[in-house]
């Protein structure tokens, strides 16, 4: 071992030591920096918990279905196709937030300890939280721009979207950012022990009354489960991306279905920092 | 202390509970710039407390700690960028490289990409991890990753360096080549806050060490101050088989012996000189069934078992 340790050089007693502040920014960057290295590493493993669970879907639905003559129809004169493409991009969005930050956290937190060097960054601890989120959010992104084009041009989909760009920007980032939120609440407030649970008790329920393969309105025949399913944020995402991506088919109003999830996700935020102050607190 | 790199004052730390518990007692202690300080005690003394309490990760029920002039309540993100902390855990990140853990710590610390690669490099040189530079973190051996640890732990250049029972659980080699690291670190002038419940560790490598017990200091010095407030020369120790109690008291009374006393399973006498008292130490004890006899200086376990009546080691 040299006798020079921080310095690196061989002058004793002559080292400059880290007194400067280091900028938030700064600190947040390399924080990304350091997520989306880990993420090109395991791009493979992200491409496959992305595509493969909407893949089945429109494989499923929208070509063995029809060759079992078992059809299925949306309501009006729409295609299933048009109805599950938002709806498709919606559960991936929202799963990216509980694949990609939550149950990550969880393991983090609870077994590797693998985020001190992160917690210990100087920077305060809000922001590694935040940082958690918008990681979350980007992969929730490519999520997105992966599955759209997938449904889209999958055979006999019969997809017939009227795509209103800038509102789709404006649920993509919403949809997105509430989807981090969600992991970070997931990732901080259940241990190890639970997350067969975390899909028995959330995953699972929120996909099957997410308003995937159905229009809320066209649910007021069930007037209770209306109701109900309007606490589950999954709802408010698809029913935003309908309103973006195949306004024919009948939606909520953007404003009601962004608002919502403003709420819904600034909410979750809350709670996930909340979470995250606690876990690495004492 | 005019230059203190840390100073803590009325330290406390109450845990609700159930149960409820104190940790820390009302601490108080200055450590000087580039000083090695210690904090020796059992397990469950409350070092790590407080040396969580000084790295921003427990809140403090009361009192207050600054480093380099921080208040680390009030600046946590200032604090952290002015120390360096290897906890009692392996929390090298699992994800990366081990080349990959130091540089992102760099980058974390603000260092652009090209000085973050730069001073990982160096750092691997130094701490003889070049050839692991691209390997899994989980490839490393138990005292590899310590190293990477503590590597990792003044990639920034901390003004203070806090370590938590560092050398738990290492083979005596990585235990060895971890003290010359931190010897390495103290000769630059790094100050270095250190919790043991090894001895023989304190003894060595710190100036000054505060031994401490159910969440109080009971006393702070140098090793040698520690020791010569024991107020004896030399310690036997006796392995009897025999009334371990009538061994006391028939050793106490000898000529030479300054006390004596049980503590655990063994029996201590205390001699004011150096070695006269032996043999007829050794006569006595032999009508107790003696097994073992041992004989040494005072050592920090003696300053120990004289202020608790209870050995340190686990």
């Amino acid at each position: 071992m040299t006798s020079s340790v921080t310095s690196g050089v061989s002058e004793p007693r002559t080292v400059a030591r880290s007194t400067a502040r280091v900028s938030y920014r700064a600190a947040f960057w390399g924080l990304i920096v350091r997520d989306t290295r880990v993420l090109s590493r395991s791009m493979t493993q992200f491409l496959l918990r992305t595509v493969i669970q909407p893949f089945l879907f429109v494989f499923v639905f929208l070509y063995v279905f029809p060759n079992i003559g078992a059809q299925i129809h949306g309501p009006g004169k729409s295609s299933f196709g048009t109805v599950l493409l938002p709806g498709l991009v919606a559960v991936a969005i929202m799963f990216q937030g509980i694949q990609a930050v939550g149950l990550p956290l969880v393991n983090e937190f609870a077994q590797t300890r693998e985020i001190e060097d992160r917690v210990m960054a100087p920077l305060p601890t809000s922001l590694v939280a935040f940082e958690k989120i918008l990681f979350g959010a980007m992969q929730a992104v490519l999520a997105a721009v992966i599955v759209f084009p997938m449904v889209l041009f999958f055979p006999n989909a019969n997809v017939h979207p009227h795509v209103n760009f800038p509102l789709l920007v404006a649920e993509i980032i919403v949809s997105c950012l509430s989807a981090g939120a969600l992991g970070l609440a997931i990732g901080t407030g259940w241990n190890p022990r639970q997350v067969p649970l975390i899909f028995s008790l959330i995953v699972i329920p929120i996909t099957f009354l997410g308003c995937i393969y159905y229009p809320w309105a066209a649910l007021h025949p069930i007037r209770w489960l209306q109701i109900v399913i309007l606490a589950n944020p999954l709802v408010y995402v698809s029913e935003g991306l309908r309103g973006a991506i195949t306004p024919n088919i009948e939606h909520m109003a953007w404003p009601v279905s962004m608002g919502v999830l403003i709420v819904i996700g600034a909410g979750l935020t809350w709670l996930g920092m909340r979470g995250f102050r606690r876990r690495v607190l004492d | 202390m005019a230059d203190a790199a840390v100073v803590v004052e009325k330290l406390s730390k109450h845990y609700a509970g159930p149960p409820p518990v104190d940790a820390v007692r009302g601490i108080d202690l200055e450590v000087a710039r580039g000083e090695i300080f210690g904090l020796l005690g059992p397990n469950g003394a409350g070092k790590t407390t407080t040396v969580g309490m000084c790295t921003t990760r427990v809140v403090p029920s009361a009192g207050r700690v600054s480093v380099d002039g921080i208040d680390v309540r009030a600046d946590p993100p200032g604090a952290r960028g002015r120390i360096g902390v290897v906890t009692q855990f392996n929390t090298l990140d699992r994800s990366c490289t081990v080349s990959e853990n130091l540089q992102y710590h760099c980058r974390y610390f603000g260092m652009s990409h090209r000085d973050a690669k730069a001073r990982a490099q160096e750092l691997l040189e130094t701490f003889r991890l070049t050839d692991r530079a691209g390997a899994s973190v989980m490839a490393l051996s138990g005292g590899m990753a310590q190293r990477l640890q503590v590597a990792r732990s003044i990639a920034h250049r901390p003004v203070v360096l806090f370590l938590d029972e560092p050398t738990s659980g290492l083979d005596p080699q990585s235990r060895i080549a971890l003290w010359e690291v931190l010897g390495a670190l103290h000769d630059e002038g790094t100050t270095v806050i250190l919790t043991t419940h090894y001895m023989e560790e304190a003894d060595r490598l710190c100036d000054r060490l505060a031994v401490i017990d159910h969440g109080e200091i009971l006393i702070m010095g140098t090793p040698e101050q520690l020791k010569r407030q024991v107020g004896v020369e030399t310690v036997v120790t006796l392995r009897l088989d025999g009334d371990r109690a009538g061994a006391v008291t028939a050793l106490s009374v000898l000529p030479g012996v300054d006390r004596a006393e049980v503590v655990e399973d063994e029996v201590l006498v205390y001699l004011a000189e150096r070695e006269g008292p032996l043999p007829g130490i050794v006569q006595s004890a032999l009508g107790f069934g003696l097994a073992d006899l041992a004989v040494a200086e005072p050592t920090l376990e003696t300053v120990f078992i004289q202020l608790t009546g209870r050995a340190l080691r686990d």
